[in-house]
């Protein structure tokens, strides 16, 4: 379960998150939408921890990302933005390294690294190294890399960026895998038809606040016609007002 | 602590695949300086022994109209060839480079000589060939020489001492002998070594720092559960294992291409055995860690690969400066001196070249002042990395 509470952060005279605060529950799949600049890659950084907010806060299953960065982010696994792969190691050991780095060694490391091998259908490719994987390719083997400590929570910042239609599909089902296996999932994304697709819980950000927030069904009732397409144009004008 | 290992680990495989940090840290580092190094101090040594080795070649056009001068150059030793074709002949063989200078006779030098004028020669040379140089002064002595022994029989012959001639006599004492010379070149020795010491390290210092940001890999690595110290530790760390290795394969090529240079017999015996060089190692271990540390914080400054590489560049001349300056003003080993590191390397160095037996105290400030600056400086990389600005 993630919580954020008031997060705002500035970046000299630009505010780039001005009060974002939202809950994303266990064994359900939470969308962050917004225009390009609402702040959402920066609302999750500050969950992550690579940058610190100047006010509110970020827990990870009740831990505080700012006062306890260790435990926090043990239980969450990250997929940054255009997050890249090493590309002289084999996905494999793009894998291991980030599973030592969380403290696995030896035959369950490797058990694991099989189980997602399996799970994302890297087959051959695992043990090939990442110089001259496709996007999709490397987004496995990144996505891999986050899952390998089974973390309960787990973001993803533009998951589908640049990815072809049927590995955007693949990438679909395993969110929602993971949510049937009660992980809790919050990912970002400024293409609606996604997050309609997946989510069950949307949080629409614009200028660096909630502007609106709900299950699809709700969003789209707020609205005459009904489609979420209308909502979040609803919500961005009702933000920017 | 384990995680500084598996980072470690991590980029000492990943950098043994890439093919440009194994270029610069097993071959452009290491053996570099000693080709560079040799061919120097060969140039040295060899420029003098020539000139007083090998005979002087010298072609003649018209050489039967003055024989008794050329049996004068035979005796003294120059090697002299017939040149066909005169003047023009002598001028085109210059300027062709197919001889360094020529001697052309005149018809009339025979007439001038007995009639007691000044008989003209003349000599072609080409003074943009500064190799010609040295045949040019000693054509010009000889035949000067020769010019003096004819005036002195004319002097004896009208009963006047060929001394009036010589008011002033110039002797001339050339102290720069090629021993003094190849000394000042092995004050240039520990250059390379520092050198080949930071280019061990250069592409995987880059690598772990600007180029795990350009690819991306930095964010995702920030996201663990693992202290920053950890990460950075093992980044510089791993930079200072190949820059050890580098300098271990340097010492090894300079022990070897060393044995090749004649320095016996220029007088001069060169201290580089495989004591001398493991010396050389230790000495050097703790400025592994002020280099590593040092091109670590500098790529992580800069925005790309590109980036970094250029002012990596620029990090690479400042250890050497010192000891450029130590080697040319032949700077002596003194206390104050071992808290600069790179210099301090440099003054136990040329200490362990000579032969010399190390100051305890010595080796102790340099190996504890240089420990110090390079944990500090490595200590300002991880606040580096403790930034937010770090992930650009």
């Amino acid at each position: 379960m993630i919580v954020i509470d008031s997060l705002a952060k500035r970046f000299g005279a630009v505010e780039a998150v001005r009060e974002v605060s939202l809950e994303a529950a266990d064994a359900r799949v939470t969308g962050l939408l917004g225009p390009n600049g609402a702040g959402k890659s920066t609302t999750l950084r500050l969950l992550y921890g690579a940058l610190r907010p100047d006010r509110g806060r970020a827990l990870v299953d009740g831990l505080d990302v700012a006062t306890q960065p260790r435990a926090a982010l043990a239980r969450l696994g990250v997929l940054p933005h255009n997050a890249g792969v090493y590309p002289l190691l084999t996905a494999r050991e793009n894998i291991r390294y980030f599973g030592a780095l969380h403290g696995m060694a030896g035959r369950a490391l490797e058990r694991r690294i099989d189980e997602l091998g399996e799970l994302l259908e890297l087959g051959a490719i695992l043990e090939r190294r990442t110089k001259g994987f496709s996007q999709g390719e490397r987004l496995k083997v990144a996505l891999a890399r986050a899952l390998v400590h089974n973390p309960q929570n787990v973001v993803l910042d533009e998951p589908t960026n640049g990815l072809d239609v049927l590995a955007t599909r693949n990438l679909r089902e395993l969110i929602r895998r993971l949510r049937d296996a009660g992980h809790c999932l919050l990912f970002s994304s400024h293409v609606m038809q996604e997050v309609s697709a997946l989510c069950d819980e949307i949080v629409i950000v614009a200028h660096g606040r909630v502007v609106a927030r709900g299950t699809p069904e709700a969003l789209r009732a707020q609205v005459p016609g009904g489609s979420l397409e209308d909502a979040f144009v609803a919500a961005l004008d009702a933000g920017t007002a | 602590m384990r995680a500084l290992w598996t980072v470690l680990f991590k980029e000492l495989i990943e950098n043994a695949r890439d093919r440009r940090t194994l270029l610069s840290a097993l071959v452009i580092g290491p053996l570099g300086g000693p080709l560079l190094f040799g061919v120097m101090i060969n140039l040295t040594l060899e420029r003098g022994r020539e000139r007083a080795e090998q005979a002087l070649e010298l072609p003649v056009a018209g050489r039967s109209a003055a024989p008794n001068l050329v049996a004068f150059l035979e005796r003294e030793g120059v090697k002299i060839s017939e040149l066909p074709g005169g003047a023009a002949a002598a001028a085109d063989a210059v300027r062709q480079r197919k001889a360094r200078i020529v001697l052309v006779i005149p018809d009339e030098y025979g007439a001038q000589l007995r009639a007691g004028e000044p008989a003209g020669v003349k000599l072609y040379t080409d003074t943009s060939d500064t190799s010609a140089s040295g045949d040019r002064s000693r054509a010009e002595a000889l035949l000067r020489g020769y010019g003096g022994q004819i005036a002195a029989w004319r002097l004896q012959a009208r009963g006047l001492s060929p001394l009036l001639m010589q008011p002033v006599a110039v002797d001339e004492v050339d102290v720069s002998t090629p021993a003094a010379r190849a000394l000042a070149l092995l004050g240039m020795l520990s250059y390379f070594i520092v050198f080949a010491t930071l280019m061990g390290g250069l592409y995987v210092a880059i690598d772990t720092t600007a180029g795990e940001r350009e690819r991306g890999s930095l964010e995702p690595l920030l996201t663990l559960p693992v202290p920053r110290r950890a990460l950075v530790y093992g980044k510089v760390l791993a930079s200072g294992v190949y820059m050890a290795l580098s300098l271990l394969l340097n010492l090894a090529a300079f022990a070897v291409s060393l044995r090749f240079v004649r320095l016996d017999t220029v007088g001069m015996a060169l201290n580089l055995g495989p004591a001398v060089a493991l010396g050389i190692f230790a000495v050097m271990l703790p400025f592994v860690l002020v280099g590593s540390s040092l091109m670590t914080i500098v790529a992580s400054f800069t925005r790309s690969y590109r980036e970094a590489q250029s002012w990596l560049a620029a990090v690479l001349l400042v250890p050497t400066l010192p000891i450029i300056f130590a080697s040319l003003y032949q700077v002596p080993s003194r206390t104050d001196l071992m808290w600069v590191p790179s210099l301090s390397q440099h003054l136990l160095i040329q200490s362990l070249l000579r032969g010399e037996e190390l100051s305890p105290l010595h080796v102790a400030l340099s190996v504890g002042a240089t420990l110090a600056i390079g944990a500090l400086l490595a200590r300002i990389a991880v606040r580096l990395y403790e930034r937010e600005k770090i992930l650009g």
